[in-house]
């Protein structure tokens, strides 16, 4: 769908970092780049920096001095965020009490001087295009959660930003009114093409609606890369452990395989290591029948979450295994099974940093 | 003992305290407006008599000025005492609120040593231009001292508002454009309005009827709590300074009412 409201920057953010008056450095020296029309998540732990290096970009926050950001490659690091057009939306709605939803969505238009008619034409267009139509006239308090989110976006890209920012748009919403918005909130940056910078805790946000996710930790960011890669391809073991569930062994290598104390599990691309860290995703691995498997272990726990099951299987590593399969498989407490993971399931980490 | 005759007895200091102080002296109050030689018309004397009406006048337009500079002055520096770390700063506050605990003749007493014959004004004024400038013994005076009996109290009122403020309010005005003037139009004036009401109200009411400074200041200051004065002390007029003193209150609470519910559309119209 054609909106006439595509428009988006490419953003470039250059050694920023952040120190605080009282000396906690909120954030490393940071570079970053984002394509014009990208959705990039910031994803991590509260505390790793995410929501600072938002606001040094929407420029509510100035970067330690030797920092720069740019739109477009142009230097905006000295603007303020009134100066910089950008959209921001944030966890608590802040929406203006003292105005009503279409008065809330014309706001920057109105500062920027838009004529009335213009004004109302582009209200209509955003109320439909973020599900809110009939609310025009409502007060902020007689919305509902999902829809003050909504009206918080559409009054975000009436202004036709540069970048959209959004600080956890969805964290103060239920779980089944969040996923919906997040689907709707994918749709509508698809349609926008708009830059737009993400920042959430939550990996399956992060998972669905970047194009890149940074994962970020102490300040620092942790790794960079498209959903797939960070998922399948953790750069170290925090990246692994955050995204989705993992299992961790640790084991010596012989001979390609690993040696583990419910079997020998074959390896790839382990020719130079003699002891390895390795990361097994729990839906990687399957059950199979005891004999003849080259692990064996003994189920310590079965949890049946309807749509699948989680066991956790021990005696097969160092520490116990977790293993998610389909919800028709039938395995008992005690009982001793087989498990089978394919070579290239298993991928090395790096040895921790510590 | 029940449960429900529990309740009745804790309802028992509210009744004493509402009949002692409240209902009997008001009664009496009404009883006595009445009794002077005009009766029950001597209760239209406040707006009828031209003395009374311009005292009225005089009351509520020194009244709101106070209420509006206080609400002014205090607005701005209790924002920026809200908004910002700086060494002293709580030792700051804790002056500005020193004057929360002087009595009105203490806040008059004051008046006269900065702005009396012999004050700090008046000493400069008169080496600067030969001229002595002198206020304190007129309304001029009774306002300063208004002024400096109120911002403190408001200043408290505004700070607590300005806490509970949701600064991702004024993040968002100025994501969309919005400038230093037009997030405080916009964003947060509307949202201090209720601190605003709530402390212009106390404002109004002290300046409506405050009594110890103007008495400190001169006994011929043409304010409604001096004129009831002098009628009960002076004339020994009893009837018309009850009639005065439930013409006070009656018009203090209808000037709030309407402040309040005019505020109360405002919110409602812009919201």
């Amino acid at each position: 769908m054609k909106t006439g409201l595509e428009h988006g920057v490419s953003l470039r953010v250059e050694g920023c970092a952040k120190t605080y008056a009282d000396g906690t450095r909120a954030l490393e020296p940071t570079t970053l780049d984002v394509a014009s029309g990208e959705t990039l998540v910031l994803l991590g732990p509260s505390g790793c920096g995410k929501t600072t290096l938002l606001r040094i970009i929407a420029g509510l926050e100035t970067p330690d001095s030797g920092g720069r950001v740019l739109f477009d490659g142009k230097d905006l690091t000295s603007s303020p965020i009134e100066r910089r057009n950008v959209g921001m939306v944030f966890q608590s709605y802040a929406l203006f009490p003292n105005m009503t939803v279409a008065e809330n969505i014309a706001y920057g238009l109105k500062i920027r001087g838009v004529a009335k008619p213009e004004r109302a034409a582009r209200v209509a267009e955003l109320v439909q295009l973020t599900n809110i139509s009939g609310l025009e006239d409502r007060r902020i308090d007689q919305l509902s959660g999902g829809q003050r989110q909504r009206v918080a976006l559409a009054r975000a890209v009436a202004i036709r930003p540069s970048v959209l920012l959004l600080d956890e748009p969805l964290t103060a919403l239920d779980a089944a009114l969040r996923e919906r918005l997040r689907s709707e909130l994918n749709r509508l940056l698809r349609t926008l093409g708009i830059t737009a910078i993400y920042v959430t805790h939550d990996q399956a946000e992060a998972m669905e609606l970047g194009d890149k996710v940074v994962v970020m930790r102490k300040g620092a960011i942790a790794q960079v890369g498209s959903p797939r890669d960070i998922y399948f391809k953790p750069a170290d073991r925090f990246v692994a452990e955050f995204i989705g569930a993992a299992n961790i062994i640790e084991a010596p290598i012989e001979d390609g395989r690993l040696m583990l104390a419910g079997g020998r599990q074959p390896v790839n691309g382990s020719e130079d290591l003699t002891t390895a860290v390795a990361m097994v995703r729990p839906e990687t691995i399957r059950i199979v029948r005891s004999d003849g498997a080259a692990l064996n272990g003994v189920v310590e726990s079965v949890r049946f979450s309807g749509d699948r099951q989680r066991i956790v299987v021990r005696d097969v590593s160092d520490k116990p295994l977790v293993v998610d399969t389909a919800n028709t498989i039938e395995v008992a407490v005690g009982e001793r099974i087989g498990l089978a993971i394919a070579p290239e399931a298993i991928r090395f980490l790096p040895p921790d940093r510590r | 003992m029940s449960h429900r005759s529990f309740v009745w007895l804790c309802l028992l200091p509210l009744s004493i305290s509402t009949a002692a102080f409240f209902l009997l002296p008001m009664a009496k109050l009404l009883i006595t407006g009445s009794e002077g030689p005009k009766g029950f018309s001597e209760y239209l004397s406040i707006v009828v008599e031209p003395r009374y009406r311009m005292t009225l006048i005089n009351t509520v337009v020194l009244a709101a000025a106070t209420t509006v500079t206080t609400l002014v002055v205090a607005t701005i520096t209790g924002m920026f005492l809200q908004r910002h770390r700086f060494p002293g700063r709580s030792l700051l506050i804790a002056i500005l609120t020193f004057p929360l605990a002087f009595p009105g003749v203490v806040v008059g007493f004051m008046i006269i040593l900065l702005a009396g014959r012999q004050g700090l004004i008046g000493e400069v004024t008169s080496r600067l231009s030969g001229d002595k400038l002198v206020f304190a013994y007129s309304i001029h005076g009774l306002f300063l001292g208004y002024l400096y009996f109120s911002i403190p109290r408001v200043i408290l009122t505004i700070m607590a508002a300005a806490q509970k403020l949701d600064p991702g309010l004024e993040e968002a005005a100025r994501s969309l454009g919005a400038g230093p003037w037009a997030v405080q139009r916009d964003v947060v004036l509307p949202a201090l309005m209720p601190a605003f009401v709530a402390a212009g109200a106390i404002a109004f009411a002290t300046a409506m009827g405050a009594f110890g400074t103007a008495f400190t200041l001169a006994t011929n200051i043409d304010v409604l709590p001096m004129l009831i004065y002098t009628e009960f002390t002076l004339a020994g007029n009893l009837a018309t300074s009850a009639a005065l003193s439930i013409g006070l209150g009656v018009i203090t609470w209808m000037i709030l009412a309407l402040a309040r519910s005019f505020s109360g559309n405002a919110v409602a119209a812009a919201g």
